[in-house]
């Protein structure tokens, strides 16, 4: 990889680190060489999370088998961007059938390419969290029970935001969405409903399962690269902020992943043949508010008549995670006060 | 070689002689024989390569078989009744996308109430997915039209489905001659795909479409259904040619010279109704029949010219539009367009009810007394259907009309029923 | 039942005619009653209505006669066995079967040669052996071939030693049928 020199300036936020990393860990946006599953001039919104994920998910597994991949596309906010008629975005092959089968349609392919000799070209699947935990739930717990060889990734900004920001089963509990509607004595989405995909994933003792967010890019590329290592069905479930759904700062997406992160809310681990391997602690614990009061999908929670009771509620859900994951490591936290 | 087999392993075993490259199961009757036994052959090793994948539900089955084909596989697989229901949104996008995957069809009716036995309701649901529909007349044709069907499919990028009978078809033991790998090999060159998902040049299959194209793309489909109405008699006569087997093609005539009275009807109740018309013909009534074997494509003209000499038609079928009438008699309708006829619907056998060669005469003798209805209800009973709905009337929770009706006739589920076939 | 109407549908295929068998479609389930028939014709079969006049009915289950019409549309003419160890006389059909030929009503106790000679009660075979024995619709060599196509080494020996057993049997009851009546 070529990159050029670059001076030392501290400008007091991570987009510094970059260039403190040694040169290859760098992520070098102009080099000539890097991978390119998707294409510019897509019609993804502003600040979208799932482009953002999706175009380092791909590039990464391009890069792991040598650009013998194909995709398999649920439909989608993924799949309307990168295509739209007559031009698309996409320089792998690519397929989009329908809503709930691409868990399905990527076995056919795998199964396919094994009868055709093809062994060294592999099959990512792709969807949002609806093609993922609702209608997508049945082709994608089959495909994991049959361990066909298919990383599933899910891109989950926690709602259908292609049909108008409505719930699905990912969507976090007082979270407005045009079906959670701030109304009632229970606004926006409530507590006790959803489904844990990752660990739901687990249960099915598939080899690899992994989470990530868009806020630590080289962490995604590592899960998709140890991913497309293993044989069987894999599953990455990656965290993508959608400002239009969740009303935050298009130039924010990045800051609310790690946030969701550092708050807890979303716990980003490893786990292979069924078991939990590998935890990304929480660098600097952060209060669920700080999450919250950024995205206007929680506005209701603040403001003229604030419901820390909720917040209470929902940092609750976060503690949970820390301790279920051990996300907060006690003896790293105090040693870093210490310094 | 000429066996004594059961229809669905006459089927299986021609589709074996395919070389599918992968076929996905999904159980549901009658269907499940064809692919337990395809599944055994897989298993064995004998149609290597080739995978056979035990699916979640007909919706995977149909999405599996999406995803081989656009991958350039020979793909396959079979369904029946709800299966074909549950896989409806695939069947649509397999035929939107092009994709020549071939399917059996075992008829069988659609619930509720739920109902195993044969009938054409679940071919009739997806006419309009842009698929072709083949019928097949009996266990011979059914396995015959497979080769075709393969042979068809991929000759102009469309998805096929052969249609038998449920039970009465898959379920028949009865002779079939199973064709020969060779010849099967020469009918049958392997697939190679208009379309494919290929790492070495990358396309993008399935991109979402606007109205500025929307049009054009189905249009062009509708085109490759017309160039079918040429293939299907053409691979038929080549076909015949070979085996000497006139098995496909658009549509068969059978006494139809100087008849006053053709009936037409779909699948395996021709041959009952072609022993019916021979009694008849016996008695001096001249009539005769005319089976669709390609119900998608629509063969108008084919059919116009089978039956425009007739005075009446009569059109026997295994299915219904609940609220208007007949299905095959609405397009029969269209291809009679400026052509005097009187023509008749017969909505007859569903949901497995047997129709008999004795009930089959009867129609003939009354239609030939001009006495037939428009639309005609065969064997119905309407003294049952007459008190069910004076049971309505009565009270406003009369309960599920399914049971009142099987109570009605004594054959409430708790006793055995008589005769089912 | 189901094979036993798919193995005589073989066995006159292997006699040069044509023949369709087929059952009485009903869900997956053991112990359910089960009708199957057979068309045997020297000529294409085309009709797909159940067999609606039979010429023969074969009762496996004799606990079966009381509880389902059996012998709607046979002809007086008719062929009956049935699977029992009891005469037909002693079956409690009272004056139905007064006007048929009695040399045409027949039991057999096909489970017991079943259970001789495969040492399962499952007495399809023996049926058949019967049946031969009893219409002379298709002969032994036939059935003895059609049940090793249909199972195969030893339980096809065995299944044809209990065919050849009710073949036996019934030509001998037909023979004394015939003494009988001469005297």
């Amino acid at each position: 990889m070529t990159t050029q020199p670059v001076h030392f300036y501290q400008i007091g936020s991570f987009a510094v680190g970059n260039r403190l990393l040694s040169d290859g860990e760098r992520t070098v946006q102009s080099n000539l060489d890097r991978t390119n599953s998707i294409d510019s001039g897509h019609r993804a919104c502003q600040g979208c999370g799932e482009a953002l994920g999706a175009r380092y998910a791909l590039d990464a597994a391009m890069r792991a088998t040598n650009g013998q991949i194909v995709a398999v596309n649920a439909t989608g906010c993924l799949e309307v961007f990168s295509t739209p008629y007559p031009e698309t975005s996409w320089r792998i092959p690519w397929l989009h059938s329908l809503f709930g089968n691409a868990p399905a349609v990527a076995t056919g392919v795998a199964a396919a390419l094994r009868v055709k000799g093809k062994k060294d070209v592999r099959v990512v699947a792709q969807a949002g969290d609806g093609g993922t935990v609702d209608i997508g739930f049945g082709c994608l717990s089959g495909m994991f029970e049959r361990n066909d060889d298919v990383l599933f990734i899910c891109y989950d900004n926690e709602g259908y935001m292609n049909t108008g920001v409505q719930r699905s089963a990912a969507t976090p509990p007082a979270a407005r969405t045009a079906t959670t509607e701030v109304v009632g004595p229970e606004p926006g989405n409530i507590f006790g409903q959803g489904k844990d995909l990752p660990r739901i994933a687990i249960a099915h003792d598939i080899p690899y399962v992994a989470t990530a967010t868009v806020a630590d890019l080289h962490d995604l590329e590592r899960k998709v690269e140890r991913a497309m290592e293993i044989h069987g069905a894999r599953y990455l479930h990656v965290l993508v902020p959608c400002p239009l759904g969740w009303g935050s700062a298009s130039n924010e997406t990045i800051h609310v992943a790690r946030l969701a992160k550092e708050s807890g809310l979303f716990p980003v681990f490893e786990a292979e043949g069924g078991t939990v391997t590998s935890v990304s602690k929480i660098r600097r614990q952060v209060p669920v508010e700080d999450y919250l009061s950024i995205q206007r999908r929680y506005a209701h929670l603040f403001g003229k008549h604030p419901r820390p009771d909720v917040v209470a509620r929902i940092q609750a859900m976060a503690d949970r995670n820390i301790a279920r994951y051990g996300l907060v490591d006690e003896e790293a936290d105090s040693k870093e006060m210490a310094e | 070689m000429l066996r004594q087999i059961e229809g669905s392993r006459a089927v299986a075993e021609t589709v074996a002689l395919c070389r599918p490259e992968v076929v996905c199961a999904y159980p549901i009757s009658p269907q499940t024989h064809i692919i337990e036994a395809v599944g055994v052959m897989v298993k064995a090793g004998e149609l290597a390569p080739c995978e056979f994948i035990n699916v979640e539900s007909e919706f995977a089955a149909m999405s599996v078989a999406i995803g081989a084909s656009a991958t350039g596989a020979r793909a396959y697989t079979a369904t029946s009744s709800q299966g074909l229901l549950f896989m409806m949104e695939a069947v649509h996008n397999a035929a939107g996308l092009g994709l020549p995957i071939v399917m059996t069809l075992a008829n069988r009716a659609i619930g509720a109430p739920i109902n195993i036995w044969n009938d054409h309701s679940d071919a009739m649901a997806v006419r309009d997915a842009g698929w072709i529909q083949l019928f097949a007349e009996s266990n011979q044709e059914a396995a015959d039209l497979h080769v075709q069907a393969f042979r068809l499919a991929e000759e102009l990028s469309v998805p096929v489905m052969v249609c038998m009978d449920g039970f009465i078809l898959t379920h028949a033991v009865e002779g079939v001659d199973i064709l020969d790998q060779s010849f099967v090999d020469s009918f049958l060159p392997p697939y190679e795909p208009r379309q494919v998902l290929d790492t070495n040049d990358p396309v993008s299959i399935g991109a979402m479409v606007g109205p500025e194209a929307f049009e054009e793309v189905k249009y062009l489909a509708h085109l490759r259904q017309l160039d079918a109405l040429v293939r299907i008699p053409a691979i038929a006569k080549e076909f015949a040619d070979a085996t000497g087997r006139d098995s496909g093609g658009l549509v068969r005539s059978y006494r139809t010279e100087d008849a006053d009275i053709l009936i037409v009807a779909l699948g395996s109740v021709l041959g009952t109704i072609k022993d019916a018309v021979d009694i008849r013909r016996e008695a001096g009534e001249r009539v005769g029949v005319v089976g669709i074997t390609s119900f998608r494509p629509f063969p108008a003209e084919a059919v116009r010219e089978a039956l425009c000499q007739a005075r009446q038609v009569v059109v026997v079928e295994k299915a219904f539009s609940i609220g208007f009438g007949g299905v095959l008699s609405t397009d029969v309708a269209m291809a009679m367009q400026g052509v005097e006829t009187n023509l008749r619907t017969v909505v007859a056998g569903l949901g497995g009810r047997s129709i008999t060669r004795r009930s089959l005469e009867e129609l003939i003798e009354t239609a030939g007394r001009d006495e037939l209805e428009t639309l005609t209800f065969l064997d119905l009973d309407h003294g049952a259907v007459e008190r069910e709905r004076a049971r309505m009337g009565e009270t406003r929770r009369s309960g599920p009309s399914a049971e009142n009706l099987l109570r009605d006739r004594g054959t409430a589920a708790t006793a055995p029923v008589k005769e089912q076939a | 039942m189901v094979t036993a109407a798919e193995i005589l549908s073989v066995a006159a295929f292997d006699e040069g005619r044509r023949a369709q068998a087929f059952p009485s479609f009903g869900s997956e389930r053991t112990g359910a009653p089960v009708v199957s028939f057979c068309r045997i014709d020297d000529r294409e079969i085309r009709t797909r209505e159940p067999v609606m006049e039979p010429d023969a009915v074969i009762i496996q289950d004799v606990t079966l006669i009381h509880q389902v019409d059996l012998f709607s549309g046979l002809s007086k003419d008719g062929y009956v066995l049935v699977n029992t160890s009891r005469a037909f006389d002693e079956l409690g059909f009272g004056d139905f079967f007064d006007k048929f030929r009695p040399e045409r009503l027949m039991t057999c106790p096909a489970t017991e040669f079943a259970l001789e000679h495969v040492g399962r009660p499952l007495p399809n075979a023996a049926l058949l052996g019967g049946f031969a024995a009893l219409t002379g619709q298709i002969t032994m060599e036939a059935i003895d071939k059609a049940v090793r196509e249909r199972f195969a080494g030893l339980v096809g020996e065995r299944n044809v030693a209990a065919a050849a057993a009710a073949f036996s049997y019934v030509t001998s009851k037909e023979e004394e049928l015939t003494r009988a009546s001469t005297n």
